[in-house]
């Protein structure tokens, strides 16, 4: 959990965090103490609803370590949150580009990640 | 203004024995010879970086090692853009008269002194080490990410990637030291391992050792009239997450800046050297400087367009994809081969005219681009 309450999968809680400046409106998703568009050091912590559209995706058969060798293939996605912000994470392997989804949270090495299935 | 004076390139592929600094000092030694220089000539020295030998301070440490004492020293890192960027500051440097003969050099044993998974894990940290690496994520993913977008919104489809990996087999089969050395087909690139679709083994670039080195001078030493004429940059994201668009990149923007330096048309380029790590690498940035139409580069390339006897000849010695990829010298063979063929010394593989070229590479998922004009008198 983040300072504010907000659950995060990076930091172990099964949930996406995002961030958003109450100064210009800009929505993001690298947690940072301002805004990267208009400098405010003011940004929002907010929780996102796990909602969006499948922007880009990949089956990925070749993994990094042996570790991960065993959850090949993945599919890795980029999905367009809902809240106006873009990530990574992982989907059901017949997900297409265009895909309304949701998100739910899966083991995968040594942490808890982001899995969308179709919505 | 700025001549490429010399030019120093080693075979790419498994060079065992061989460590960063050995590679570097071949590729440095060959490319002084070639510029017709002493080591004392040397007063600016620009290095990249090496993966498997991370120290802090390459540049001095090759200084101390090949015996230089230049005046100017220090490194630059850009991923793939490394080799244009390095030379655009160094023909920087030589018109700002900081510098008289900047040797830029950059080598890796990048095959041979790590596990293939090391290596790909070592290239993934491209990408964020809270967001995007624990997801299991890699080059090859970050790229195939991009490629599923831009083929969505284009048509462009797995063949048409596939004829630009056969283009730069057929290209490397011309030159001695290339990687591979083996003709392939569309339907083996189709055929071959799947690594992160719609990416295969052959949409890939290949993990080698390898050393590059090139001198740009005030003065044509070796009476090479090649010259720098133009150069330009952009950066407009790291992360593929963080990306403005997977279709629109800084390619174009980069382009027009070392055109407008340059005062040419990109009509009158006649031959180009462009990046080229994965099928879907090229097959953008021709497609987004203009060199192909949106969709169309894999037909242009099957179409014999971009043949050495084309209308625009592409990366005559084979490219990332089959010359091979050693890091930072990777696309600086790029500049090699277009000196080469610009001077009238590229043998089998000459093309009839190379009077303007065009270099253009990039870094991380397409985030750092930097571009080359050069033009031989």
């Amino acid at each position: 959990m983040t300072q504010s309450g907000v659950l995060d999968w990076t930091t172990g809680g099964a949930g996406i965090a995002f961030q958003s400046c109450p100064a210009c409106a800009h929505t993001w998703y690298f947690r940072r103490g301002f805004c990267p568009r208009c400098g405010s050091s003011a940004p929002a912590e907010r929780q996102a609803s796990g909602l969006g559209t499948v922007h880009a995706a990949t089956l990925v058969t070749r993994a990094p370590s042996e570790e991960l060798r065993a959850h090949a293939p993945y599919l890795i996605v980029l999905v367009d949150a809902d809240e106006g912000f873009r990530l990574m994470a992982h989907g059901a392997h017949d997900l297409r580009i265009g895909a309304r989804v949701s998100c739910r949270f899966v083991p995968f090495g040594d942490r808890l990640i982001p899995f969308f299935d179709p919505a | 203004m700025s001549y490429v004076t010399g030019v120093g390139l080693t075979p790419f592929g498994k060079l065992p024995g061989r460590t960063t600094l050995d590679l570097m000092s071949e590729a440095a030694s060959a490319a002084l010879a070639d510029a017709h220089l002493e080591r004392a000539d040397v007063d600016g020295l620009l290095c990249a970086y090496s993966t498997t030998f991370p120290h802090l301070m390459l540049s001095t440490t090759f200084v101390e090692h090949f015996g230089l004492a230049p005046t100017y020293a220090h490194s630059l890192l850009v991923g793939g853009a490394t080799g244009f960027a390095m030379a655009m500051l160094a023909h920087t440097l030589v018109e700002a008269r900081v510098a008289r003969n900047v040797l830029v050099v950059a080598g890796e044993n990048r095959l041979t002194a790590q596990s293939r998974d090391a290596a790909v894990q070592t290239l993934a940290q491209v990408g964020h080490s809270e967001y995007e690496v624990p997801l299991g994520a890699t080059i090859p993913a970050y790229y195939a990410l991009v490629a599923s977008r831009y083929m969505h919104e284009h048509g462009t489809t797995e063949t048409d990637l596939a004829q630009l990996a056969v283009l730069m087999r057929r290209n490397a089969l011309t030159h001695p030291g290339a990687q591979f050395h083996d003709a392939i087909t569309v339907e083996d690139v189709l055929a071959s391992k799947p690594i992160a679709s719609p990416l295969k083994l052959l949409d890939c670039c290949p993990v080698s050792d390898g050393g590059v080195a090139f001198v740009v001078g005030r003065e044509p030493t070796s009476g090479s009239r090649v010259r720098i004429v133009g150069a330009g940059q952009a950066h407009t994201h790291q992360y593929v997450s963080g990306a403005p668009s997977l279709t629109e990149f800084g390619a174009k923007a980069s382009v027009e800046r070392a055109r407008r330096q340059a005062g040419v048309e990109l009509s009158n380029v006649r031959y180009a050297a462009i990046y080229d790590s994965f099928t879907i690498t090229l097959t953008i940035l021709l497609e987004e400087i203009g060199l192909a139409p949106r969709g169309e580069a894999g037909a242009r390339a099957r179409d014999g367009y971009f043949d050495r006897n084309g209308q625009l000849p592409l990366n005559t010695h084979g490219g990332l994809l089959s010359y091979g990829h050693c890091g930072a010298g990777g696309a600086m063979a790029h500049l090699v081969e277009a000196q080469q063929q610009m001077t009238g010394r590229a043998g089998a593989r000459q093309v009839k005219d190379a009077s303007v070229v065009l270099l253009h590479g990039d870094g991380g998922v397409l985030s750092s681009h930097a571009s080359l004009f050069m033009e031989a008198q």
